[in-house]
């Protein structure tokens, strides 16, 4: 089987069916979608804008991920629990369609980004304006030039995710 | 008082039509407008769940809103203007669109909420600006606010469909709430 043949599979499943036969399904699930990327965009602007000390800044990093970071999970949740829906409604346009296949890789690097390279850079007290500091993660009140990178690393990874998302409905 | 003349007026100018159908100009608005509403909302959602009790408890809310609804408002600026020009290109079905209608009615109370807020609640705000656990009615503010927004997200994104369209058969109800000339 190659790539297609699973997007097709996926076209063909009850939920799919179900979407496409129905005529405010997808409109519901696509709100509800809107309303996870609300949240999600919130929660990734109150890391970046901590990052680069815009934000909370008089809070140390790892608060504000200890604080914000179950939100982005919840969010993400919401997400996927919407967005596969929607995609298995349309796999087959999905498929044609470059805008998704920008989304999905920038999604895929998103998630990689953020659970195995900052969450863990951030709680293990690494990042910080004088290098690696100790345990206990207290990185005082101003932005090294690291997490300013950082900040600016997050943000462009999940604007390109929720563009390259909006513009699948225009292209294709 | 009814404010179709006024839509109808719109429609008639050249610019409003080559928005509505430009190639490039009216994708990259409306995504604008829906990126700065994750960049508006999304920090409103963090405003009240602090005001809630459920984020950021450590930090003063003063601190927060001090700290975020900046970034709030140029977000709203930025949400706004793109959405008057998303109305621009389509002003007249626009106008008599029921989810249309539904919205702006939710950004009004949204409006007061925050005057309220602003204007009532903020009054007393030194004897709970430490606190996790605010007033009830701090709380009841930051829910009207939740809902109100997720309302008006929810409803901008049906304006889209065209169910309740003027130029569609519809029942009396929906011909009066979207203002059709029959």
């Amino acid at each position: 089987m190659n790539t297609y043949d699973y997007f097709e599979m996926a076209e063909d499943t009850a939920i799919g069916v179900a979407i496409r036969e129905s005529l405010w399904l997808f409109p519901v699930i696509e709100a509800v979608h809107l309303l996870g990327l609300a949240l999600l965009g919130g929660s990734v602007l109150m890391m970046v804008l901590r990052l680069m000390g815009l934000g909370l800044s008089n809070q140390s990093v790892r608060e504000v991920l200890a604080q914000t970071s179950p939100w982005f999970n919840a969010a993400l949740v919401i997400m996927f629990s919407t967005g596969i829906p929607l995609f298995l409604s349309e796999a087959i346009k999905c498929f044609y369609n470059d805008s998704f296949w920008v989304k999905m890789t920038g999604l895929g690097i998103g998630v990689v980004y953020v659970y195995l390279v900052q969450n863990p850079l951030i709680r293990r007290g690494v990042v910080s304006g004088e290098g690696v500091i100790g345990g206990d993660g207290v990185v005082g009140v101003s932005s090294s030039v690291v997490q300013k990178f950082m900040g600016l690393v997050l943000l462009v990874i999940w604007v390109t995710v929720a563009a390259a998302g909006r513009w699948i409905g225009f292209s294709g | 008082m009814s404010l179709l003349w006024f839509a109808e007026w719109l429609d008639t100018h050249e610019w409003s039509t080559a928005l509505h159908e430009s190639l490039w100009a009216y994708p990259i608005i409306e995504s604008t407008h829906v990126l700065s509403i994750m960049w508006f909302v999304g920090t409103i959602i963090f405003v009240d769940l602090r005001l809630l009790g459920i984020y950021m408890t450590q930090t003063a809310v003063s601190e927060v809103t001090r700290r975020v609804l900046p970034w709030t408002v140029s977000g709203f600026v930025l949400t706004f203007v793109t959405g008057l020009l998303l109305f621009y290109a389509i002003p007249v079905r626009t106008y008599q669109s029921v989810f249309f209608r539904v919205k702006v009615i939710m950004l009004l109370v949204a409006f007061a909420n925050i005057l309220w807020f602003h204007y009532r609640l903020k009054v007393h705000q030194p004897e709970w600006d430490t606190r996790t656990k605010l007033p009830g009615n701090v709380r009841a503010a930051a829910m009207t606010s939740l809902s109100c927004w997720a309302t008006v997200i929810v409803m901008g994104r049906m304006i889209a469909y065209n169910w309740f369209d003027c130029d569609r058969p519809q029942p009396d109800w929906v011909i009066t709430l979207a203002g059709c000339v029959v």
